[in-house]
């Protein structure tokens, strides 16, 4: 993404101390992490200490101050997923990718991440991958999903 | 500016005369009374952190537990400064603390006085309790924001920022004083170490940095326990 | 649309969209919530629209929010006549239109019994629904959330019509009270009074919210009903902010959820564009904004003074003061925080009255409760049913009993911060009170059924590592104590759990219960709290050195 859509949003708060989640909520979404100049320019732009934005930045699971793979593979842990085997659908995607919870390939191919609940419980355990539902996962049918995703 | 209304309540037995808008703790202090407290700063807003200052306190006919840091000071009110739950509560929260900093000498002293036991939970030897009062006093009293909290739950952190310590951090250092475990100082070294080495900002004229009345931890013989 | 200025102009516009619609026309309501979609049942709706193109304006295609039976999605319910369909895939739509231009039924998609092979066409004839009392939910399937039309059309915005109209902010708030209507976050406190407080704050400036966030993990039924019908919700929120002399509002809810977060700020244009929402609303002076806050993935966010502070913009810790928000909130004003479901309860209580709303739930509870059933449960979904129905109504004749033919070993209730009760307790009744003396709270309304196979070492180990990962992180207690909650119970999985494990486990209960800054410290215990009372030997038996489970 371009350096001036981020600028753009930055503009579009500056001088706006309360918005800052908002800021690095649009940031995250079209840029996928946050990189350290660009919180830079936030707190300078917002009026916001620097150890804010980086306290905000970090507390939050939703923002990434590492840069994310092409693909986010998302492994539910909800209580109903986890009752349906969702550890079995973790092990099999950190033994097919090599990834940890958090991380990135060096290929930039996939970002791993579990976290719960994200309300399918029906038709867990799910897969998740860019947003789209994998219901009803079984360890098996993991690799067939992931090799649609280049 | 209304005239200050005089507000009488009973802490430990005693009758106390506090002004409405205080809280428990500084009616507490201005009267003697010692409530332990790790997170408390005078120069700082209250933080209601660390909950060793929690109290027993009576109102119309119910007991309950508050930290007395942030409660108000309320007409008729009892408060109890020990009771049998509030030092249980603060030797369980000292053992806890005391997994991260067991050596510190502020948590050996309360683990004295509450009967906690250093080694009854699993180490973490992170040395940070986390109280936040350099993070605070960076912000609210210098204004300078170069130490910030990271991250959340049981990974929140206090972290410097190299981009302000390395020219703010040099002739400050109040943080590494208040710290009740030394972890700022520590904290702070390895930033510089890490990020900016050499780089810190000297002054121009003396060459020297005024000392820091910084504390020295001992180090402390290991107790044998049961 | 040009704005609409008084109630008679929107019940003459009520009329309008109802003259145009015909009855008898048949209508397919393909479901598009959060478990249908899992299923792709995005492509049979595609393949709905793509069909019933071809046959100009003989059938109507709507999309709509979460049915209720999740279990069975992706699912499809045409009118007239309520018919459902379950696991419907793109293939079977052509039979389906067929079948249903005929006035005929596709057999092999409806209801059968697993047991005993009985059909059930109708959905008041299919056992998950026919013992609900589905006065929340059940308008999903007749409404696009995308239109306000649909909601119009359902007698939607009647209710705010009513309160501005005929009533005076104080009749409403009365009328609420009298309802007994109480927070269906958690709390189950008055709403009534909780409304009275903010209003009789000094303060002018008001605030009231919708707690959207819906953290408790295994809970979705506030997802489904506003994913599915967020007009309900937002004509409740001002019908409560003229009640309490608001002048504007937030709704707060989750950012992973780009269809909840479409349908609302759809929702909320409209509401503006149609003069139900801004300055004067329907003519009758109140005035009324709206605006749209996004939890940043956290579950302390949902904590009611995290929350405000998030909305603030600053990070979402809970506050350290002995005050309310509902007198001290958003920047220090006075702020009203209910959760999707108490808002969604307000219309109806206005449109029908205290009275009506008594007469339905228990002594203490009243009203229906929405329900997210999931678990080791035959039938999961969104259930809703009276207050005060035993639980055995809910979990074998809703929810067909145990998957796999195994045996019911527990029920947990309230997610991570809820508690789980034996199999025996089966007929208590559904009931805030009830369920708290119990040790397993309401909580939201996450409902799991746990087998026979069921480790309740390794679910409090569960529940506690999703609670660290979730804890702001500022007091001690809950921090701390958390933290070497899930070192104990870690250990007692992996069959290291020492002497004195027990006691550990029972102070830290204590002091992280009554210590910690905000709820989610104090309740982190809880469920732990529960197997002991429960379970205890279970626990004992781990450290000495038996088995798991069983």
């Amino acid at each position: 993404m371009s350096e001036q859509t981020i600028d753009g949003i930055i503009e579009k708060y500056r001088g706006q101390p309360n918005s800052l989640i908002h800021a690095l909520v649009e940031i995250q979404h079209e840029n996928h992490w946050l990189p350290r100049d660009v919180m830079h320019k936030v707190a300078a732009a917002l009026q916001v200490p620097f150890a804010q934005v980086m306290q905000i930045a970090s507390f939050y699971k939703a923002f990434s101050l590492t840069p994310k793979g092409r693909h986010e593979v998302h492994v539910c842990t909800g209580m109903t997923c986890h009752l349906r085997g969702a550890a079995k659908l973790r092990a099999k995607v950190e033994e097919l990718t090599g990834l940890k919870d958090g991380e990135t390939d060096a290929d930039s191919r996939f970002t791993y991440e579990t976290g719960a609940c994200l309300g399918s419980c029906s038709i867990g355990p799910e897969l998740i991958v860019d947003g789209k539902h994998y219901g009803r996962m079984t360890p098996e049918k993991i690799e067939d999903v992931l090799k649609q995703y280049e | 500016m209304s005239e200050m209304t005089e507000i009488v309540l009973t802490i430990d037995g005693q009758e106390i005369k506090a002004t409405a808008g205080m809280t428990v703790l500084q009616a507490a202090q201005k009267a003697g009374i010692y409530i332990p407290t790790l997170c408390h700063h005078e120069k700082l807003e209250a933080f209601g952190g660390c909950r060793l200052c929690m109290v027993e306190v009576e109102a119309r006919g119910w007991t309950s537990y508050v930290v007395s840091c942030v409660y108000p000071v309320a007409k008729d009110i009892v408060v109890r400064t020990r009771s049998a739950k509030v030092d249980k509560i603060r030797k369980v929260l000292v053992e806890e603390l005391m997994a991260h900093a067991p050596d510190a000498p502020e948590l050996i002293r309360l683990a004295e006085e509450y009967g906690a036991d250093r080694n009854r939970f699993e180490r973490d030897a992170s040395f940070c309790i986390v109280c936040g009062l350099c993070v605070r006093y960076c912000n609210e009293v210098k204004q300078k924001n170069a130490v910030g909290f990271i991250d959340n739950g049981a990974r929140r952190e206090i972290s410097f920022i190299p981009e302000v310590a390395k020219d703010e951090c040099w002739d400050c250092q109040e943080c590494f004083t208040i710290c009740p475990t030394s972890y700022a100082q520590a904290a702070y070294l390895l930033t510089e170490a890490l990020a900016f080495p050499g780089q810190r900002k000297v002054p121009i004229k003396t060459t020297q940095a005024p000392e820091p009345t910084r504390r020295v931890i001992p180090i402390m013989p290991v107790a044998a326990t049961t | 649309m040009p704005k609409l200025q008084s109630a008679a102009e929107l019940e003459k516009y009520r009329a309008e969209i109802l003259a145009r619609r015909d009855p008898a026309k048949p209508c397919i309501a393909v479901c598009v919530g959060a478990a249908c979609d899992g299923m792709d049942s995005a492509a049979v709706a595609a393949a709905f629209v793509a069909e019933g193109g071809k046959l100009g304006d003989k059938i109507e295609v709507r999309t709509t929010g979460c049915h209720g039976y999740c279990e069975k999605g992706p699912n499809v319910v045409v009118t007239p006549g309520d018919i459902c369909y379950f696991e419907v895939q793109p293939t079977d739509v052509p039979e389906i239109i067929a079948a249903t231009l005929k006035g005929e039924v596709v057999e092999r998609l409806v209801y059968k019994d697993p047991n005993t092979g009985a059909k059930a066409v109708h959905m008041n004839e299919v056992p998950f629904y026919k013992h609900q009392t589905r006065l929340l939910i059940g308008d999903n399937p007749k409404i696009d959330p995308m239109r306000i039309d649909d909601y119009l059309a359902v007698g939607g915005y009647a209710a705010l019509v009513k309160a501005l109209t005929e009533m005076t902010p104080e009749q409403v708030l009365d009328e609420v009270k009298k309802a007994n209507l109480r927070g269906r976050g958690g709390g189950g406190f008055p709403a009534g009074s909780k409304w009275e407080t903010t209003r009789n704050a000094p303060e002018k400036t008001k605030y009231v919210i919708v707690n959207g966030h819906e953290g408790e993990s295994a809970a979705f039924m506030d997802r489904a009903m506003l994913t599915g019908n967020p007009h309900k919700i937002l004509e409740g929120l001002i019908i409560g902010a003229y009640a309490i002399g608001a002048q504007k509002g937030f709704m707060y809810t989750r950012h992973d959820m780009p269809l909840l977060e479409k349908h609302v700020r759809n929702a909320l244009a409209q509401a503006k564009e149609y003069g139900l929402l801004g300055q004067n609303i329907l003519g009758s002076g109140f005035d009324f904004e709206c605006e749209l806050h996004f939890d940043v993935g956290i579950f302390v966010s949902g904590e009611s003074s995290a929350l405000m502070r998030s909305i603030e913009g600053n990070a979402p810790e809970p506050r350290p003061k002995y005050i309310r928000t509902s007198v001290n909130g958003i920047w220090d004003k006075p702020s009203n925080l209910n959760n999707v479901e108490t808002w969604a309860n307000v219309p109806q209580i206005i449109s029908k009255g205290a009275e009506w709303f008594t007469s339905i739930g228990s002594e203490k509870s009243k009203g229906t409760k929405l329900i997210s059933l999931s678990g080791n449960v035959v039938n999961s979904g969104v259930v809703e049913v009276p207050m005060g129905t035993p639980l055995r109504t809910l979990v074998f004749d809703i929810g067909g009993g145990v998957r796999d033919g195994k045996i019911l070993k527990a029920i947990h209730f309230g997610g991570a911060m809820g508690g789980s009760i034996p199999a025996d307790l089966i007929d208590s009744p559904l009931d805030f009170d009830g369920m708290s003396k119990l040790g397993a709270p309401i909580g939201a309304g996450g409902l799991l059924l746990m087998d026979e196979d069921t480790d309740m070492v390794e679910v409090a180990r569960y529940l506690m590592d999703f609670l660290v990962n979730e804890s702001c992180g500022k007091c001690v207690p809950c921090r701390e104590g958390m933290q070497q909650m899930l070192h104990l119970l870690t250990n007692i999985t992996r069959g290291e759990g020492k002497p004195g494990d027990l006691e550990r486990l029972e102070d830290l209960i204590e002091v992280t219960g009554v210590a910690s800054l905000c709820a989610l410290g104090k309740t982190s215990g809880d469920p732990l709290k529960s197997m002991f009372r429960y379970f205890k030997p279970e626990y004992e038996s781990r450290i000495s050195g038996g088995s798991a489970g069983k």
